[in-house]
């Protein structure tokens, strides 16, 4: 261990260590939850209790932890001694001992006791009626889970019978229980394997040690009994232990199981298919098994023809997100995906006129038909299928070609299907359509496709058929609000990667496909929905966002009806629409900025009337919503340098502030120091300094001239007022956020050598009030002081004071106790300890009460 | 049980179901669509519209000048408009017992069944259906009887003419049928024979059956009917409602168990979800109102207009539209809103508790109160006094063939700025339009139709599970111009049966039983023999009693007594005698122990066969043969009674008497 490590572990564990005043408490705390009497206590304060304990464990041994305070182990005795302990108590005790006798001393001290076999022995609440409780069970198994850490725990366990009960368990009826029972085989397993063996293992000399071996023959006798449930538990913790182990030795277990696993995929009765598909997909993704040349991939191969399209799905996708498979399964994987879309191209199109998606298929083409063309399966089939396409496509690094034009016909038709659009041509698609017509969930699914899908767009893209039927969907009043927003995704993805479509470079349809997307969002943005009206408005403004740059959408929105709309909306009496709106209006001023330059547009919108209303919005708006959003905006506006619309940068930002200042609502607030921030940097760039806020400062800011200046500008737009009230704002991210900004103001004044001076002195000048507002800070009262004003008081507008401020108090600090969260004091040990005999307490005061 | 199917129109249905000795119309709806033909009634003079050419034919012929004219390459009848009535011909109406009314739409061809068929009987409706049918048929006459026409077209309806016209003119069916609209007077007498029913009121129909109106949540007091008696029901479902707007909910558990379920009026326009049409129907008046434009929605004076009209209370502040007067025209405009807010009884379950707090039940009242919506009984008076542009107008009819609609089409037809929203499904929105053309106005098509579409169908056959549909034939089929579209019919199990106009239906239902009484001292009489576990039986000997539809069984009268002369006779003799009854047989003969029986009574040359139903014992030499089948046994043999009388004595040895 290095000195450096050393430290942080000796601080950690004097962090950890337990105090004087706890190790005073303790016994008292584990008299009262050892007595009967008491009240079941609450079950947060243990857990609490318990991680305090692995805390302390971690801090010092174990052992000693016992020894120490010997109220510790006497509690377990007396819980023990108790006829009827509380389930929850004695679920404590179990997870307790548990935690001690992870280490190996405490677990022999422990043993000698004979504590360990009197809580997990066949004496213990195993054959108690207090095993019926779940939460016992539960605890015993994470005691054993615990204490897991040492042979002599697995030979406790192993020769004790222990094991038989973790088998039992497995098949709970407590689902907590059973999954934390087959966690733990998994864990014994691998540690058992891992800290016993002593030469590797091969198929052919497979020695395992005895724990392994009684686990490993339990799963094979499981696997080969006739009793589905246990074959079902055998398959869980097998793809448990391919899922978290991946040691050659699993492989050599494989082999003594394939042949038996491999037989329930056409094994009827045992119903396990969804489950070797999550097995299968475990072992896929070890490199163990990804290696293997022969059966492994065979029997993914075999699972992929044998399961049913719904079961094989997950395995498909999962096996295409691998980057280390071979290409002939990815390829069976990918068809077994495609196959719905396929049989749905084939099903709309006349013979010959498309050829498919697919070649040919992996399974029989019937049995997907049959799914899609029953109304109970098909919209499931679909969304599955959509589901993991969306998955795949949002991969940035897709190991697979997927044929993206086929795809995107196939959509095309399913979102047809949907809005029954499309003449099927085939009896199998009039029966789909008949299913699909009006189905929402199939409608979302194809749209989220169709969104991700934009950004694999081929040469051979047939866009003008897209956004025909994206127009229907957003034009149709019979589109669910739900299905309008994914529509309006989709259509946003697409129409801002227009420009870029080589092949689609008509000037002429690119207009007109705009026009009439103005035409359809101005209607929906009159819609009595607000829903409606919010989605269309968050639309325009990705569309703004992305398209601002280009002359003909710039146009086509300017002469349309959107941005007078927009304005109005600014009114709305739902919160939501106005925050969208006032976003929406504040990229719209992007363009109509740049349109006042354009002869070919006449500018009918008057920016300083856009400001001005999104500032008595900001000022008088009764939701916050909508303030959130104009501050926001502001600062987008100051960070893109929007120096068109803001031509008097300062009196803008000191306008603002002033309003952000007194919101009520924090996020405004921090808006508003946002806003200061971005001001602050593009004040002082513009003044000289570097952009990076690491680079060293040129000698030509460091200038006092420079210095002064950026100074009475902030100054003048009131901001220290504004970051040292902050300071002492009720809500924290406030405060953290003004500490930030202070402390790299600070460094923009000072070189770091020049504050070194300042705190060593430790001797505040008395001048400038900064004495009395470094006391004021600490008390974290800066707002009452300064309303009473007491006479002593800084002066935030003056350039001086406030670079002795700066340089003066110590930020740091500040900023360490602002760090800390607001319940520290009631995080700590010694607040738990206290709580839980507050409770006891109560007990006694009323005991006393009563004769 | 036979279904008469007056009219082909499925939402405007008029059919006679005759059940059990009663003749019931259900629905008597008045087809409207003949009106699309005519040319539109102007309230004010319209220079555009007297001067549309006349109709010359190829020929050159101008004989038809005068009746047809022509706009826009239509033609269109130039008189009165005239309406298309429920068959008259299929059967006698005067045989009618009782017109059964489901919703206000479906009664505008009452006038025509009560006044001028020599109908006798009652009609039965709600309260809201009567007050709101009332409203809808004075708002008809009203607006056809305040434009007079000098002239009435006939010649055109001559068949030899009709050939020549062009289409639609040309393929009008039954024209000779058309009829000029009813007046007032015949109105309050159709009127005066309806007898007010609540829903769930059980009202008796000459004892053979019982009739009850059930809520169908379509309209105000509109209804769905059952008819049943002792073992049958049938249910008629006509213009339903899933949905919740302001009517009362549709009652569906009541349906259950239908021998037969007539289905008509369901929603049409399929494809269009009523939701997303007043979205659709809000935008567009928005759009227009913003761009200073005027709105026409031309609308029948109850129903979807309170539904649009709370909606767009909850809307015109967040569009900015408050400042845009609304205004409802209709002579019955003021009876309508008001009506709508007393029928609280009628309404869905949170209006109905707006009352209690007390509140009106619609927020229109708020509107008119704060003056954003306007109503007048016509545009002559105030209403051009109050006018102001932009504005929003509702008023009829929907047809723009007469009412005030016309008057706001010439005036606004002219500029693009202004929109004309159709949002009654009940007529082709290009067909009302024809004789505008060409039209600058904006056209929007928002058909706002809450009747049940095939999904929620399908749902509520699943659960009510009757055993036969009965439907228009439009519902069996696509759409005839969507005809991919498989999923707007109706898809049960076993199919429905479809009617067409004028065609006669034998309900494929079979009458099994009927219910008798047996009064108690005959009951006493009886004694039953258990012939198997729990099935006994007993002789009755009684005289059936008929009256009313219900049947009695009676003890039969004492044995006339020894006549004291012979000269006399009594008015008991009427009564007929009771001959001595023979006993009735039961169980079944076991050919093998008969075969026996018949070897011990000497036949020794006994064959058996057996037949598809039972067995034939053949005597070969007495030339005879018993044929012995489960409910029947005969004994054949030529003219030797004693050999037959023997045979039966040991048939009878087999069977039970009682």
């Amino acid at each position: 261990m290095s000195s450096l490590e050393a430290w942080f572990v000796a601080r950690a564990r004097r962090r950890l260590a337990m105090t004087r005043e706890c190790r005073l408490l303790l016994p008292r705390v584990c008299a009262a939850l050892a007595d009967p009497r008491q009240p079941g206590s609450d079950d947060t304060c243990l857990e609490k209790l318990l991680d305090w304990f692995g805390d302390l464990s971690e801090a010092e041994p174990t052992l000693k932890l016992v020894q120490d305070n010997p109220c510790v182990p006497e509690l377990i005795t007396s819980v023990l001694a108790l006829p009827e302990p509380s389930p929850s108590i004695l679920s404590f005790t179990l997870r307790l001992a548990g935690l001690l006798a992870a280490s190996e001393n405490c677990f022999q001290h422990l043993q000698q006791e004979k504590l360990l076999v009197r809580l997990f022995g066949k004496d213990g609440p195993l054959n108690s009626a207090m095993w019926e409780d779940a939460s016992v069970r539960s605890g015993w198994v994470e005691g054993v889970r615990r204490m897991m850490h040492h042979q002599p725990a697995l030979h406790f366990l192993c020769s004790g019978g222990g094991i038989d009960v973790i088998f039992t368990l497995q098949g709970d009826p407590s689902l907590f229980v059973a999954s934390a029972a087959s966690r733990l085989l998994v864990h014994m397993l691998t540690f058992s394997v891992e800290s016993e063996m002593t030469k590797p293992l091969s198929a052919k000399d497979c020695d395992w040690p005895v724990c392994a071996q009684m686990i490993i023959k339990h799963i094979e006798d499981s696997l080969q009994s006739s009793s589905v449930s246990r074959i079902k538990q055998s398959l869980k913790l097998l793809t448990s232990l391919f899922g978290s182990c991946r040691a050659p030795w699993t492989e050599v277990l494989w082999l003594g199981v394939a042949k038996q696993v491999e037989s329930f995929l056409t094994e009827e009765s045992v119903q396990a298919q969804h489950m070797l598909a999550d097995l299968l997909l475990n072992m896929a993704r070890s490199p163990v098994f990804c290696d293997t040349e022969g059966s492994f991939w065979a029997l993914v191969t075999s699972a992929l023809e044998h399961l049913t399209p719904v079961q094989a799905g997950p395995l498909a996708v999962g096996i295409l997100r691998l980057h280390e498979c071979p290409q002939d399964v990815r390829i069976q994987a990918l068809t077994v995906l495609l196959q719905p879309m396929d049989c749905i191209l084939r099903a709309a199109s006349q013979p010959l006129e498309y050829a498919g998606l697919l070649d040919e298929s992996v399974t029989d083409p019937a049995t997907v038909e049959s799914l899609l063309s029953s109304k109970s399966s098909c919209a499931g089939l679909l969304c599955q299928t959509l589901g993991h396409l969306e998955e795949l496509l949002s991969l940035i690094r897709l190991p697979v070609d997927l044929p993206y034009t086929s795809l995107l016909r196939s959509l095309m038709t399913i979102l047809q299907f949907c809005n029954g659009l499309l003449i099927p041509a085939s009896p199998l698609g009039s029966k789909i359509s008949q299913i699909l017509i009006g189905c929402f969930r199939v409608q979302r699914s194809a749209l989220d496709v169709l969104a991700v899908l934009s950004e694999r767009k081929g040469c051979d893209t047939p866009v003008e058929s897209l956004f025909d039927i994206l127009l229907a969907y957003l034009e149709s009043p019979n589109t669910s609000h739900t299905v309008l927003k994914k529509s309006f995704q989709a259509t946003s993805k697409w129409l801002v990667c227009l420009p870029e479509m080589s092949c689609f470079n008509s000037q002429w349809q690119t207009k007109k496909i705009l026009q009439d997307v103005f035409l359809v969002l101005q209607k929906r943005l009159c819609s009595p929905s607000w829903e409606v009206r919010d989605s269309s408005l968050e639309f325009l403004t990705i569309l703004i966002k992305g398209l601002r740059d280009q002359d003909e959408f710039r146009q086509t929105l300017l002469s349309s009806e959107v941005p007078r709309l927009t304005e109005d909306l600014l009114e709305d009496p739902e919160s939501y629409v106005r925050a969208s709106a006032v976003t929406a209006a504040g990229h719209l001023t992007f363009i109509t900025c740049f349109a006042s330059e354009s002869p070919v547009i006449g500018n009918q919108y008057n920016k300083e009337n856009t400001v001005e209303k999104l500032q008595e919005i900001l000022s008088t708006d009764p939701e916050s919503f909508p303030r959130r959003a104009a501050i926001s905006i502001f600062t987008r506006w100051l960070r893109q340098s929007h120096t068109g619309l803001l031509q008097n940068t300062e009196q803008f930002v000191s306008r603002a502030i002033q309003i952000a200042e007194s919101d009520l609502d924090w996020e405004v607030r921090l808006g508003g120091l946002e806003l200061v921030e971005v001001f602050f940097v593009q004040t002082l760039c513009r003044l000289g300094r570097p952009k990076c806020p690491y680079a060293p400062f040129s000698p030509e800011f460091t200038s006092s001239v420079r210095q002064n200046e950026s100074l009475q500008i902030f100054c003048r737009v009131k901001l220290f007022g504004f970051l040292f009230c902050s300071l002492c704002d009720c809500d924290r991210p406030v405060g953290q956020k003004a500490c930030d900004i202070l402390l790299a103001l600070r460094s923009s004044f000072y070189p770091s050598n020049a504050l070194k001076d300042f705190h060593e002195t430790e001797d505040l000048p008395a001048e400038h009030g900064v004495a009395w507002l470094q006391r004021t800070l600490r008390q974290g009262s800066l707002a009452q002081n300064i309303l009473t004003g007491s006479g002593n008081e800084v002066d935030f507008q003056d350039p001086e004071s406030m670079l002795l401020a700066l340089g003066t108090i110590n930020l740091e600090e500040l900023h360490d106790d602002l760090n800390k969260s607001s319940d520290h004091v009631e995080k700590s040990p010694q607040s738990l300890l206290q709580d839980i005999l507050a409770t006891v307490g109560t007990v006694e005061e009323n005991e006393a009460d009563c004769y | 049980m036979k279904l008469y199917c007056l009219s082909g129109h499925p939402t405007l249905p008029c059919n006679v179901l005759k059940f059990k000795s009663t003749t019931i119309m259900l629905d008597c709806g008045l087809d409207m669509t003949s009106t699309l033909n005519f040319l539109p009634l102007p309230l004010v003079q319209s220079p555009r519209l007297s001067k549309l050419p006349g109709w010359v034919l190829k020929d050159g012929s101008t004989f038809l000048d005068k009746e047809l004219k022509e706009c826009s390459g239509h033609v269109f009848v130039d008189s009165v408009p005239e309406f298309c009535l429920p068959e008259t011909e299929l059967l006698d109406l005067s045989t009618v017992d009782v017109i059964l009314i489901s919703n206000y739409h479906c009664m505008m061809a009452l006038p025509y069944i009560t006044e001028y068929t020599g109908f006798t009987g009652t009609v039965y409706a709600t309260e809201p259906t009567v007050q709101i049918g009332r409203l809808l048929m004075e708002e008809l006459v009203n607006s056809i009887e305040r434009v007079p026409k000098a002239q009435s077209a006939s010649m055109w309806k001559n068949k030899e003419v009709q050939r020549l016209l062009p289409a639609p003119l040309k393929d009008a069916v039954e024209v000779s049928m058309w009829r000029k609209c009813y007046t007032m007077p015949e109105v309050n007498a159709a009127l005066s024979k309806i007898q007010m029913v609540g829903y769930s009121q059980k009202i008796e129909l000459f004892g053979a059956v019982q009739v009850t109106p059930l809520s169908s949540g379509y309209a105000l007091g509109s209804s769905n009917w059952i008819i049943q008696s002792h073992y049958e029901k049938v249910s008629y479902v006509s213009g339903s409602s899933l949905l919740t707007t302001h009517p009362q909910p549709m009652d569906q558990a009541s349906l259950k168990n239908s021998d037969v379920l007539i289905l008509t009026g369901l929603t049409q326009i399929p494809t269009a979800n009523p939701d997303g049409m007043v979205g659709e129907f809000c935008s567009n008046l928005a759009m227009t109102v913003r761009n200073g434009g005027n709105v026409l929605v031309p609308c029948y004076p109850s129903g979807v207009i309170y539904d649009l009209l709370e909606c767009l209370y909850q809307y015109i502040d967040s569009a900015g539209l408050s400042n845009v007067p609304f205004y409802f025209i209709s002579p019955v405009a003021n009876s309508s809103l008001e009506f709508s807010q007393i029928f609280a009884e009628w309404l869905c379950h949170n209006k109905q508790t707006k009352v209690y707090l007390p509140e009106p039940p619609f927020p229109h009242a708020e509107l008119i109160q704060t003056n954003k919506l306007k109503h007048y009984p016509s545009i002559h008076g105030d209403f051009s006094n109050d006018f102001k542009q932009p504005c929003v107008v509702f008023t009829g009819h929907p047809s723009l063939r007469f009412g005030d609609v016309v008057h706001f089409m010439e005036l606004w037809g002219k500029s693009s700025l202004n929109t004309v929203i159709f949002t009654e499904p009940d007529f082709s929105y290009l067909d009302a339009l024809a004789p505008y053309q060409p039209l600058a106005m904006k056209c929007v098509y928002c058909p706002i139709d809450t009747r049940l579409n095939f999904i929620q169908v399908s749902k509520l056959l699943k659960e009510v599970q009757p055993l036969h549909v009965v439907c228009p034939e439009q519902y069996t089929q696509p759409p005839p111009t969507q005809s991919h579209r498989t999923d707007l019919m109706i898809d049960c199990q076993p199919p429905p049966m479809s009617y067409r106009r004028a065609e006669v239906l034998t309900l494929p239902y079979k009458r099994r039983y009927e219910k008798i009484e047996i009064m108690p001292e005959l009951a006493d009489s009886l004694v039953p023999l258990e012939i198997k576990p729990g099935i006994s039986l007993a002789t009755v000997s009684a005289v059936l009693h008929t009256k009313d539809n219900k049947h009695v069984l009676q003890l039969p009268p004492k044995p006339p007594q020894p006549p004291a002369s012979k000269k006399r006779k009594r008015v008991s003799d009427d009564v007929p005698e009771c001959k001595p009854l023979k006993p009735l047989l039961s169980g079944s003969i076991p050919v093998d122990q008969f075969v026996q029986t018949l070897e011990k009574h000497g036949f020794s040359d006994v064959k058996v066969e057996d037949t598809a139903k039972g067995h034939i014992v053949l005597l070969q030499e007495a030339e005879t043969l018993i044929q012995i089948e489960e409910d029947s046994t005969h004994i054949i043999c030529d003219n030797d009674e004693p050999l037959r009388v023997k045979l039966r004595d040991l048939v009878l040895k087999f069977l039970q008497k009682f």
